[in-house]
């Protein structure tokens, strides 16, 4: 497997601009001829779909989803990061480079970080040129606010709707794309395949969810947008529907999988209520800068929260991290979370939660002020616990929330299939072993608008294009395969249900695999996820048939990918035999109990190849290198 | 909790449908409405029974996917809500619950309780936007936008694009939708180049689409869980108006807020 970054010569503040410089460019005649698919029309998909149909590329957007607009960036709540340094406060590209590599905890690939923070300010101003409607200062300058793991103010919002705005900015332009035809938008239709001919990737197998009808699709090269894989959890903040199966299926022709270990736990969601539960939902990492984190000092607290004196009240971010208090990044927040309710101290009916109190910060700020920065949060919170937070605090707990691991790409974003890219949460290059607030649409939106328009072209150049249609063999049998696992998924005939088997990995992978992980239940994981499997193969149940929409049949195809994924994700935790970020393995900690990381040995890239069906993947590393910022133990408490 | 369910059963489009009654038993008060239906649906599959289909995503609310028309209400009773933000304690116990899907001309029905509503995106496609390729773009603190502006701005943006609002009004208008998006870009600065076109070209396609006039009935603001106003709907009367004044004259159009 070819681990090279080919990441470009110079300075690491140049490099971008020099590779920009040198890309082999395809011309305006001749990129209407260039067919290109995107799948997923989230705000990397969105964005590069009609960025590159804007450029001249005939582009084929695909979406599950029965519009492009429902796609689960909408739900991205707090902000985006950009080194504007409009608040003066001493911003700049080497600082959001500095916050982003540190807190990614030293795991991440440093010139692709620097472009990062070298391009967020430009996704600002693409974003207000579209008409997405930033939140304003009363002089008509855009407002900022402040997230976890930084000490400057560059997070740019829209209430705590600004997933929702930059989304529908990107799909705006994604429309006006379809309208002109540069776009051909599918919806309702769910990626099954990747088309891999003489090792470079020429399409995709597709089914359409209403008619069961299942078409293939060829192209000049073929970009994944299909976000990330919380979903292994059963439980996350993730949408219902996401799931693995692109990723997984390119996993299966052969793109290496990079870091599936990393997953991120956000430390702010609303505690499950039952069995029934079937989402968690995330409160905005943006509540931190007024919300207090605290549970009671003393176990088995019989007292309402508001009826608890100070003395009584344990702060123990603030306690244990004076310098950055409630603002500690999110693998931190978690971890403290889990670790003073595995002490008892937990609060709610399951003693799974810790307290957010606003209380202080309505006080000092009034009530009003509180109102206009959360009010929609704090509604949200209501109408799903009946408790309102301006009267009693939110209770609050850690629940899956986003993954760094993804498929591996180089500074191209070109995977290890030729022609084959991934954008944003799929791929895995930017965040390390851990993601900071504000940040990932940063990264799907400087990937979707200005870096995949860019390099696509140093593929596409290279090659003649419309070489092989969707004619070819190699289609067909792809097809044939999709056939064959619809009809044994449904020939099973057991008598469990999609949902129940996919609780159980949940369970299965939120104890053993979850925020904090160690050698004996990884390995007790690693049995039981094939006996879970074999169950799935045994004794599942799909009513009705292949041609029709059928949603059971969805939900278990998905379930039967994140099934063979579990396993790889424990592997790899298991294989990472260190602490870093929001991998945590509880044998490797300092004596504050804090991540100890492992340079000497882990200093890497885990990626892993897949070498057939019952086969143990191979894993290769990309060692990390660290010039511009050199290693250093992560510190939030000084 | 106990209750008693009139689902809207239908094969595919093509097919008939029918109202078809179960009942359902230990409910927790907990569960969300989709976490009823989910919990429903587990039963009907464990005995080999076809699930009811209904569409549903984010399940917080904002990705507009989730619908149903609970007991004559388009997203169930609570004001502002979305039905997978709506909870099974707002329902008496040992009631009788009718679900139906979005019932409107321009909004066919696939299957069960899911419709189609591409035509919302096709309203979208002919003017939703502002024509702007990804590449350097000036300075944004460049052009001050008033604080209360933007505010309003968002107050039409935050669409969800749900389809409430015609499945709540008796025309089946999609007045209240296009609206939102009309205003949204009407009351920025960026907005004002295609200001014209963008009006009369999302209200024809709202017209080719089949969907009903506006007669003012509100019932699209009450229902919309955004609590998006109907005042938009007035702009969009006046943008509208603005535009057939005066179309083709673009340069003249624009006036920045």
């Amino acid at each position: 497997m070819n681990l090279d970054p080919r990441i470009p010569d110079g300075p690491i503040e140049d490099k971008w601009e020099n590779h920009v410089n040198h890309i082999r460019l395809v011309g305006p005649r001749n990129r209407p001829h260039y067919r290109v698919i995107v799948v997923g029309t989230g705000l990397a998909g969105a964005s590069a779909a009609s960025s590159m149909a804007a450029m001249g590329y005939k582009v084929d957007a695909f979406c599950f989803q029965d519009s492009p607009r429902r796609a689960h960036s909408i739900a991205a709540q707090g902000g985006i990061n950009a080194s504007k340094n409009y608040r003066n406060d001493g911003d700049s590209t080497y600082r959001l480079f500095y916050d982003t590599q540190k807190g990614g905890d030293y795991r991440s690939r440093e010139a692709n970080v620097w472009r990062l923070a070298q391009l967020s300010t430009q996704i600002i101003d693409q974003a207000v040129a579209q008409g997405v409607p930033f939140a304003r200062e009363y002089g008509g300058m855009l407002a900022n606010r402040s997230f976890g793991g930084v000490l400057v103010e560059r997070t740019f919002y829209c209430r705590g709707e600004t997933g929702q705005q930059l989304l529908l900015g990107a799909c705006s332009a994604l429309a006006q794309q379809i309208h002109v035809g540069g776009v051909k938008m599918h919806t309702r239709s769910e990626l099954m395949d990747i088309v891999v001919v003489d090792g470079r990737a020429r399409g995709i197998v597709v089914r359409d969810l209403i008619t069961g009808e299942v078409t293939s699709h060829a192209a000049d090269a073929v970009v994944l947008a299909t976000g990330g894989y919380s979903n292994v959890f059963n439980l996350s903040t993730n949408a219902k529907n996401c799931n693995v199966t692109a990723t997984w299926r390119a996993y299966r022709r052969g793109a290496g999988f990079a870091n599936p270990c990393y997953n991120q736990i956000h430390p702010t969601c609303i505690p499950a209520a039952g069995e029934h539960q079937s989402k968690l939902t995330l409160m905005s990492e943006s509540l931190r800068n007024d919300g207090r984190i605290w549970v009671p000092r003393k176990k088995g607290e019989q007292r309402r929260p508001t009826d608890i004196p100070e003395e009584d009240r344990f702060y123990y971010l603030e306690e244990r991290y004076p310098r950055f208090g409630n603002l500690v990044p999110r693998d931190v927040a978690s971890r403290n979370a889990k670790e003073v309710c595995d002490e008892g101290l937990g609060v709610g009916p399951t003693g799974r939660g810790v307290f957010l109190d606003f209380r202080d910060a309505i006080k000092e700020r009034g009530h009003d002020v509180i109102e206009a920065r959360y009010g929609n949060l704090f509604e949200m919170y209501k109408r799903i616990t009946d408790e309102s937070p301006f009267e009693t605090p939110m209770r609050i707990y850690p629940a899956p929330h986003y993954t760094m691991g993804g498929l591996w790409v180089d500074y191209d974003l070109m995977t290890t299939i030729p022609g084959l890219f991934a954008v944003g949460e799929a791929n895995f290059s930017d965040h390390g072993a851990n993601r900071l607030g504000a940040s990932s649409m940063m990264q799907c939106l400087a990937d979707g608008y200005f870096i995949i328009p860019s390099t696509i072209g140093n593929y596409l150049s290279s090659h003649p294009y419309g070489e092989i249609q969707a004619d070819h063999s190699a289609f067909r049998e792809a097809e044939a395969g999709v056939h064959a696992l619809t009809d044994k998924l449904l020939s099973i005939g057991g008598k469990t249900s999609p949902a129940a088997i996919h609780r159980e990995l949940g369970h299965l992978m939120e104890t053993k695999c979850g925020i904090a992980r160690n050698k004996q239940d990884l390995e007790s994981a690693l049995k039981e996820i094939p006996l879970l499997r074999e169950r799935f193969w045994n004794d599942l149940a799909v009513p009705g048939t292949g041609a029709q929409l059928n949603q059971a049949l969805e939900h278990a195809g998905r379930l039967a990918d994140f099934l063979e994924f579990a396993e790889l994700m424990v592997l790899d935790a298991l294989t990472r035999d260190e602490s870093c970020g929001c991998h945590f393995r509880t044998e490797h900690q300092t004596e504050e109990g804090e991540a100890l990381r492992n340079d000497d040995k882990f200093a890497h890239v885990s990626v892993w190849e897949h070498k057939g069906t019952d086969q143990k993947p191979e894993m290769h590393t990309e060692p990390l290198e660290f010039e511009a910022l050199p290693l250093a133990q992560r510190n939030y408490k000084t | 909790m106990k209750f008693r369910l009139n689902v809207w059963r239908q094969g595919s489009e093509q097919e008939k449908g029918s109202m078809q009654s179960c009942e359902l038993d230990e409910v927790s008060s907990d569960m969300s409405f989709l976490e009823m239906l989910d919990y429903l649906n587990e039963t009907l599959i464990s005995k080999g029974e076809e699930p009811i289909a209904f569409d549903s995503d984010c399940r917080e609310g904002v990705c507009g996917m989730c619908s149903l028309v609970i007991n004559g209400q388009a997203h169930g009773p609570m004001k502002a809500t979305t039905t997978c933000q709506t909870y099974m304690r707002l329902f008496p116990d040992g009631s009788e619950i009718t679900i139906e899907p979005w019932r409107a001309g321009a909004f066919p029905v696939l299957r069960d309780l899911i419709v189609n509503r591409s035509s919302f995106d096709r309203i979208m496609q002919a003017g939703g936007y502002i024509t702007v390729h990804s590449g350097p773009k000036p300075e944004p603190n460049s052009v001050p936008i008033n604080q209360q502006v933007a505010e309003e701005s968002l107050d039409a943006a935050v669409c969800i694009g749900c389809g409430a609002c015609v499945a709540a009004c008796p025309n089946g208008s999609a007045m209240l939708y296009t609206a939102a998006k009309v205003s949204h870009f009407a009351l920025l600065p960026q907005g004002q180049a295609e200001r014209t076109d963008r009006a009369l070209a999302m209200v024809d396609q709202m017209q080719t689409e089949g969907f009903g006039s506006c007669r003012n009935y509100a019932e699209c603001e009450a229902a919309c869980p955004k609590a998006i106003s109907i005042n938009f709907i007035g702009q969009l009367n006046r943008e509208y108006i603005r535009a057939t004044a005066k179309p083709c004259n673009a340069r003249g159009q624009m006036h920045a807020q």
